[in-house]
């Protein structure tokens, strides 16, 4: 595997549009191309050279490809976006849609993302070594298809809006949340290993979401079933289970209703 | 203003009866004249080309609330799918719902120049109007919908037509409407109850009148006016297994009535999007094509005329005044819902929508919009429209074009289809081998809607003194081309001129056109009582005065063309 490293050594003065840094858009090119890929602040057009020094090489396709990125990318935006292979490595903090409508590959970020990372994704995975910003695996605004496939890990903490719209795939946060988590889900895997706030699954017809903390408010639509036993993440425990939303619509398989299902940690 | 000679191309035009001669086409102060009235033109070489006039679009929702309630609900409807400015064009955005910009670009980039907006509720029609005076280049009118409106319904159920004809009157001047349009009618007002009409006969709640009795005294009220289009309808029972019989029923109600107009029209009912109207069976399990049974009474009967709604496999937004439809469909694909209420007069609702060649009723819904096309015997009665968003983007004209010339082209696409099989039994598209040329594509296209519209004097052909609306595009059809040829030309023409003004050239928009709002101004006698009455209405419950209810001024109708209509007697 080749490596392209990337070094920001002229901040922007508002925010740059960078959906170019990614192995697909680096794959067969040479530095002189790469440095040349556009790049965009507003309406106006700039090179990644204008913004970044370039170093290294790139393979013959985005999965011979490794990016690593280093400095304070915070004024940065769509890092790895629609990434189909390959791998990309943020030293930093990185501003929104880091991964979003990501497909294959895997993206480390050494540092916190701001909202919509991996917004629409569908597959690969996403490492977020620091804080989550909002709408993180959640669908792009108005849409109705959220993350689909593919795992994203927060060491830290998470913010608001969490998988709106989720329907495959698997969020886990190792610390805490903000509010609604999960809204509108049709399938997937959350999992929160600190606490969470409240509207946790409103409007969800199926799927799963793990609390391994606190709840503050549970939402009215969802009912306590029973306790069971599970281990979820490598944490062996006992779970209240709650199911809802109970006044959202709700598929039958083999005759039985088919709920979202939450389960919160009760006893280790 | 620059007069231009548009030398050797291939004609199509049904009003001059040209079937792909060679001819020249001559322009002159904004109207089309004989080739030997222009001194010193441009000369726009279209040798080898195809040259037509200027697209008129019968039924479109391309302006006003629910078009904007779409454009804001779905964001998603322009990811990656905008355009900034560049030269003379102006910021573009959106797919289904595109911005008012990109959609008077979209049009003029296919070759139309006139497009009727199918549904303005007269409380909006000062957004309406906005929002079509954003849209450049092509000439616009806007049909107010009637067939839920109090005034009507009270009216229509004590038989005064006279009072409905100038109530229609004095709508139209305050709106600045062109056609009277109903959706659904007593259905929408029945939605306020939470409940629906289902076919003709079906009373509306409260009003204690039918379907029938509003659609028959519309005709009636259309005709003693004598406006330039007839009563233009979407009828109950929209888009149900089974619904084709409401639709006959429909149609029924026009038996017997002539045309009162000077407009030249011979139609007094224009059934509009009538693909989802023609559905045979009784589930979705079992819904079929009554295609053939539609178009054996459109053929016999020349005082209707009707236009496609052609599915288009897209995904689009659907958006109609028919408030319960939309509701239903909402509950059949668990996307986003809108629905408004619009005080006396109407409703609405919108919801996306995926037509997938994967789902075996929207391949059939494919079918029959196209097997309607190809069953028409008379091309000038069925116009192509896909009720653009509802059916499909109205940028999916030249493949629409594509599936009626090219018989390889359909096959291709229901080889495609995942439950072919299934498809080919429950419709007839597969037995038909019609390939339409394209003087019957100019008549569906040109000719038959301007006729329809009571436009045949002023668009809708090439003939000496009628708007100089031309087309050129880059299309042999005499020599070798493959059907995705067909849809690559006609996306893209390559000269348009409207009204005289050159719009593109090479391909490129080089100007933002002279655009016009059409609306219809029709005297009547003066009628002392529906002015009482509305003064009455708008004191007890319009949340509006009259005063900010009227559309009036350069504010809202920059550009008019009137057609005047005296039906003073």
């Amino acid at each position: 595997m080749e490596t392209v490293t990337l070094t920001i050594t002229n901040q922007p003065g508002l925010f740059l549009e960078a959906d170019c840094i990614s192995p697909d858009a680096f794959a067969g090119k040479k530095r002189e191309e790469i440095v040349d890929l556009p790049v965009y602040i507003g309406r106006e057009v700039h090179r990644l050279g204008d913004f970044f020094e370039v170093s290294g090489q790139a393979g013959a396709t985005a999965a011979e490809t490794k990016v690593v990125v280093n400095g304070d990318l915070s004024r940065v935006k769509y890092i790895g976006m629609k990434m189909t292979a390959g791998e990309v490595v943020v030293n930093g903090n990185a501003d929104m849609y880091v991964g979003a409508w990501m497909q294959g590959g895997r993206i480390t970020v050494n540092g916190n993302v701001d909202a919509f990372a991996g917004t629409g994704m569908k597959g690969g995975e996403i490492v977020i070594n620091g804080n989550a910003g909002n709408y993180l695996g959640s669908a792009y605004r108005g849409d109705w298809r959220g993350m689909a496939g593919g795992k994203i890990v927060v060491k830290g903490d998470a913010g608001s809006d969490l998988g709106t719209f989720m329907n495959g795939g698997e969020i886990v946060v190792g610390g805490n949340v903000d509010v609604h988590v999960g809204t509108h889900a049709e399938g997937g895997k959350i999992i929160i290993k600190g606490d969470a706030k409240s509207r946790l699954g409103g409007q969800m017809v199926e799927g799963e979401i793990y609390v391994f903390g606190n709840i503050d408010v549970m939402m009215p639509g969802f009912a306590y079933r029973e306790d069971v036993d599970l281990e979820v993440d490598g944490t062996k425990g006992r779970f209240a289970l709650y199911e809802g939303d109970l006044g959202e619509r709700h598929r039958k398989r083999k005759g039985q209703m088919i709920y979202g299902k939450l389960y919160q940690l009760v006893r280790p | 203003m620059t007069e231009y000679l548009i030398k050797n191309g291939f004609v199509f035009d049904p009003v001059l009866g040209i079937k792909g001669d060679v001819a020249d086409i001559a322009i002159k102060d904004g109207v089309v004249v004989e080739t030997n009235a222009v001194k010193n033109p441009k000369i726009i070489d279209a040798a080898g080309k195809t040259v037509m006039a200027g697209g008129v679009d019968v039924h479109a929702h391309v302006a006003g609330p629910k078009v904007n309630i779409g454009r804001n609900f779905r964001p998603e409807d322009k990811l990656f799918n905008t355009r900034p400015g560049r030269g003379i064009e102006r910021m573009q955005g959106g797919f289904s719902v595109p911005t008012t910009i990109r959609t008077g670009y979209n049009y003029a980039r296919m070759g139309y120049t006139t497009v009727m907006e199918a549904a303005m509720p007269p409380l909006y029609a000062r957004h309406t109007h906005e929002e079509m005076r954003d849209t450049p280049i092509i000439d616009q009118g806007a049909f107010p919908v009637f067939g839920n409106n109090w005034f009507v319904l009270e009216y229509l159920k004590n038989n005064e037509i006279e009072n409905a004809a100038a109530y229609i009157s004095w709508l139209l001047r305050a709106t600045k409407g062109y056609a009277v349009k109903v959706v659904n009618p007593g259905g929408t007002e029945a939605w306020a109850w939470g409940l629906n009409c289902e076919n003709i006969h079906d009373p509306v709640p409260y009003f204690d009148i039918t379907p029938a009795q509003i659609v028959k005294g519309l005709i009636e009220a259309n005709e003693y006016l004598g406006l330039p289009h007839s009563m233009h309808i979407h009828a109950n029972n929209l888009g149900n297994p089974g619904n084709y019989t409401t639709t006959l029923d429909t149609f029924k109600l026009s038996e017997g009535v002539r045309p009162k107009s000077r407009f030249g029209r011979d139609q007094v009912m224009h059934h509009t999007h009538v693909q989802f109207h023609s559905y045979g069976g009784d589930s979705w399990a079992n819904v079929e094509s009554k295609a053939d049974k539609i178009m054996d009474y459109v053929n016999s009967h020349d005082n209707i005329t009707i236009d496609l709604g052609q599915v288009t496999l897209d995904e689009t937004t659907t958006m109609t005044a028919d408030g319960p439809f939309e509701h239903h469909l909402t509950a059949l694909n668990h996307l986003k819902w809108a629905n408004a209420d619009v005080e006396l007069e109407t409703g609405s609702g919108v919801v996306p929508y995926i037509y997938s060649p994967n789902i075996k009723v929207c391949a059939i819904q494919w079918c029959i919009g196209l097997e309607l096309a190809l069953l028409a015997k008379d091309p000038m009665r069925v116009f192509m429209t896909t009720d653009h968003p509802n059916a499909g983007p109205f940028i999916r004209y030249p493949r629409i074009m594509k599936w009626l010339m090219s018989q390889e082209a359909r096959e291709q696409q229901i080889d495609a289809f995942k439950h072919k099989d299934k498809v080919v039994a429950a419709t007839h598209l597969a037995g038909i081998d019609r390939e339409l040329d394209l003087y019957e594509i100019a008549q569906m296209t040109r000719a038959g809607p301007a006729k329809a519209l009571g436009l045949g004097e002023m668009c809708g052909g090439l003939a000496p003194g009628l708007a100089a609306d031309v087309a050129v595009f880059d299309f042999n059809p005499n020599g070798p081309y493959a059907p995705d040829d067909i849809e690559k030309a006609f996306s893209n023409a390559e000269h348009l001129f409207k009204t005289g003004v050159q719009i593109i050239n090479d391909h490129d928009i080089v100007s933002n056109g002279n655009k016009r709002t059409l609306w219809v101004n029709a005297r009547v006698n003066e009628n002392p009582q529906v002015m009482r009455d509305v003064k009455e209405k708008f004191l007890r419950y319009y949340t509006v005065t009259l005063n900010n209810y009227e559309v009036s001024g350069h504010h809202y109708v920059p550009n008019p063309y009137v057609i005047e209509v005296d039906a003073t007697q």
